[in-house]
């Protein structure tokens, strides 16, 4: 009761809040409902024959080997691009870090692979190691290794994990660095001063002290993997050979778009949706908060 | 759901673009790139030439699976071509979607345009036909798989253009002795493997006429006979005999590069290979497993027909079966046959480019239509209708390919392929009931 004597009601506010609103609602949460609901159904692709069936698209999704293992192998996948498009950048960063002379142009020429589109960065790869035409194919048979990622599951993941990891460095890179130069440069002349060598500096100063960095991008690199690797795996392997490439969203695309399951690949959507959900939700509440040093 | 609505708003936008005019326009969607886009162009141009009343304009989709899948979605919102090509796998889609479509057959009696299904080769539109033989779709490009060789190389390994599988191995062995890097490659492996060596041996892929007669049908095609050929084909593999270079036309390069020497796929490459190949190179038909038959029967084609979707005016109906009939036309489809490589659909075009000489120049371009046309077909060899067959390829794609890695034998993948296959027709026939 007091309040209202207090604050007069305006309709500014509201105004003022509608676009974020109206753009969230037609964008975001009415697709998404969409999404729900169609998980729902069982319907030919014409959309002429409906069926309503509550969880059972979610049951034969969970029933099904080949859903599980495409779970296990994207977990694989997300991991493998994390550490190494992570481990690459730090190393880079921590070059570029000591680096007087020229850095902004060693600065700007790692910053490119992330301004390639993922589906070229892809081709990039494709033509770099077809079995057929490619240079390293190439040179790798000179050592005797044979290379044929068309049939070699485990060679198809490796460079499709290669591609997308490759065109996330300089986004990492860049992260890193501006977290290194952040640091206080008193910090480390004490070290230096204690006698320690640059690499026992990065390892027990520097390290640590990039740690918010390296979590924020651990997150930021998962969802990358997750869900932006599309184009790069549509390009190089289309989730092939014997689906050992194929990660969650290639298979929503593949159940949706080719096969024209639609019931099935929306019940897929919406556990990525969850799965993004649960992501955001451990960002926000604890690495957000939590990482200390 | 997501992906729906950004379907719809795509073919809004598509079709927001076109205009009204004097003339009825009819939409044709098509999935042909490149030189072969070009191609339909000059059709649809051509046709339009011959007369004022109507205009076809063809618009490119993208490949097969996108073309359909946005006649689908521009079906949905109630905004759908009159015509669009759809590849032969997504027949059983196309027809389970009564109410959707307007049979070929039933369109042209409707606009009373002249129809005599006698002019078409018979293993091309019985492809697309009912049980009881009603044409629900018009051919366009259709081709059929053959043995494409490498004839200077077969000539210098001292061995003939293979006849049987025996004669394969033969010749593989003798390739690789010879210094070749492999000896066999095929690409479209669940066609041209499993689809086309069924049929070629009369043997079913599945029960109910391969699906013919009804969507409650099951695979049947792990069978010792397909189970030996491709556990021999395998077994190939350790010597470099048999190189698996990829799903579709990629291991296409393996043989225009001159590692392999015979290559199997279909005969609509002759484009291609004619371009690429800087060796003498031919095609001859597919080869027959004698332990599994004493003749071929006739094998199946691939590649696409044109559907006509329902829900527009009786005039315009009646434009596209006058277009229908032209495209049709013997000039036409020599002309479409000689320049692709793609087999023509009618007998008249065959004799037509045959009277033009064009065999005679370029030896070995009839294979295709003599390997189609070489028996009456049966309910095994007349082709095959298995829902979610998109799908289902993909799975024969990923067994074999499990197959040619050593991770399974020829019995594990092919029983496998047959039990992810059937839950899929299990899903689809539940889809369309």
């Amino acid at each position: 009761m007091l309040k209202r004597v207090h604050f007069q009601s305006s309709i500014l506010p509201y105004l003022l809040v509608a676009p974020q609103i109206v753009i969230t609602l037609v964008f975001f949460i009415w697709p998404a409902s969409q999404a729900v609901y169609q998980s729902f159904l069982i319907e030919d692709a014409f959309g002429l024959s409906t069926e309503f069936v509550w969880f059972e698209n979610f049951e034969y999704l969970f029933g099904d080997e080949l859903y599980l293992d495409s779970f296990l192998r994207t977990l694989f996948f997300s991991a493998a691009v994390a550490f190494m498009s992570m481990s690459f950048a730090l190393i880079l960063a921590g070059f570029a870090d000591r680096v007087v002379r020229g850095a902004t142009t060693y600065r700007t020429l790692l910053i490119w692979p992330y301004a390639v589109a993922p589906v070229l960065a892809g081709a990039l790869w494709v033509f770099m190691f077809n079995p057929t035409l490619g240079i390293f194919p190439y040179f790798l048979g000179f050592l005797g290794y044979d290379w044929n990622h068309y049939l070699n599951g485990n060679q198809a993941m490796l460079l499709v994990i290669m591609a997308a990891a490759w065109k996330q460095v300089a986004y990492n890179f860049l992260f890193y660095l501006a977290a290194m130069q952040a640091i206080p440069r008193s910090i480390i002349e004490a070290g230096a001063i204690d006698g320690a060598r640059p690499l026992r500096r990065f390892w027990t100063l520097i390290f640590p002290l990039v740690s918010p960095t390296t979590f924020f991008l651990l997150v930021i690199n998962a969802v990358y993997a997750f869900f932006d690797t599309f184009g790069i795996i549509h390009a190089v392997t289309q989730g092939g050979p014997a689906n050992s490439t194929t990660i969650l969203v290639y298979k929503v695309f593949n159940d949706g778009f080719v096969g024209l399951d639609l019931g099935g690949s929306a019940a897929q959507s919406v556990i990525l949706m969850f799965l993004v959900i649960v992501m955001t939700f451990i960002q926000f509440r604890y690495i957000e908060n939590k990482v200390e040093y | 759901m997501a992906l729906r609505t950004l379907l719809l708003a795509t073919t809004a936008l598509t079709l927001g673009a076109n205009s009204a005019s004097a003339q009825t326009e009819i939409q044709w969607w098509h999935a042909m790139g490149g030189t072969n886009g070009e191609r339909v162009d000059k059709i649809a141009t051509d046709f339009n030439a011959t007369q004022t009343e109507y205009k076809v304009v063809p618009v490119y989709k993208g490949n097969y699976t996108e073309t359909m899948t946005a006649a689908i979605a521009a079906f949905r919102a109630g905004q759908q071509p009159h015509l669009v090509q759809v590849f032969e796998v997504g027949t059983a889609t196309m027809m389970a979607a009564k109410g959707a479509i307007y049979p070929v057959e039933q369109l042209m009696a409707d606009a009373g345009e002249p129809f005599d299904k006698s002019d078409y080769l018979p293993a091309v539109i019985s492809y697309y036909q009912t049980p009881e033989g009603e044409l629900l779709s018009m051919p366009f490009n259709s081709s059929t798989p053959v043995m494409w060789y490498n004839a200077d190389a077969l000539e210098a390994a001292g061995v003939e253009p293979p006849k049987t599988w025996d004669d394969v191995k033969t010749a593989a062995k003798a390739l690789v002795d010879n210094g070749m890097a492999c000896g066999l490659s095929f690409g479209w492996q669940s066609w041209v493997m499993v689809e086309n060596f069924s049929s070629w041996h009369n043997l079913p892929m599945g029960t109910k006429e391969n699906g013919f007669a009804g969507f409650d049908t099951e695979f049947t095609f792990n069978n010792d006979q397909v189970i030996n050929r491709l556990a021999d084909i395998a077994s190939m593999g350790a010597d470099k005999q048999f190189v698996y270079g990829g799903r579709r036309g990629d291991s296409l390069p393996l043989f225009t590069n001159g590692e392999c020497g015979m290559w199997m796929n279909s005969s609509a490459y002759y484009g291609s290979i004619k371009s690429q190949a800087t060796f003498n190179f031919g095609q001859t038909m597919l080869p027959l497993d004698t332990d599994v038959a004493d003749a071929p029967q006739n094998s199946i084609i691939g590649g696409a027909t044109l559907w006509a979707l329902a829900g527009h005016e009786d005039e315009e109906y009646k434009g596209l079966a006058k277009f229908l009939t032209y495209m049709s036309s013997a000039d036409v489809q020599a002309w479409w046959h000689q320049e692709t490589g793609y087999v023509p659909i009618t007998k008249a075009a065959a004799e037509l480019s045959k009277s033009q000489g064009f065999y005679e120049a370029n030896p070995g371009t009839d294979t295709a239509i003599k390997q189609l046309s070489l028996n009456e077909p049966t309910p095994n060899s007349r082709g095959i209708r298995f829902g979610n067959f998109v799908q289902v390829r993909d799975v024969i794609n990923e067994e074999m390919e499990a197959l040619w890695g050593g991770e399974k034998t020829a019995k594990e993948a092919m029983d496998t392929a047959v039990k992810r296959g059937n839950e899929l027709l299990r899903r689809f026939e539940r889809s369309v009931k």
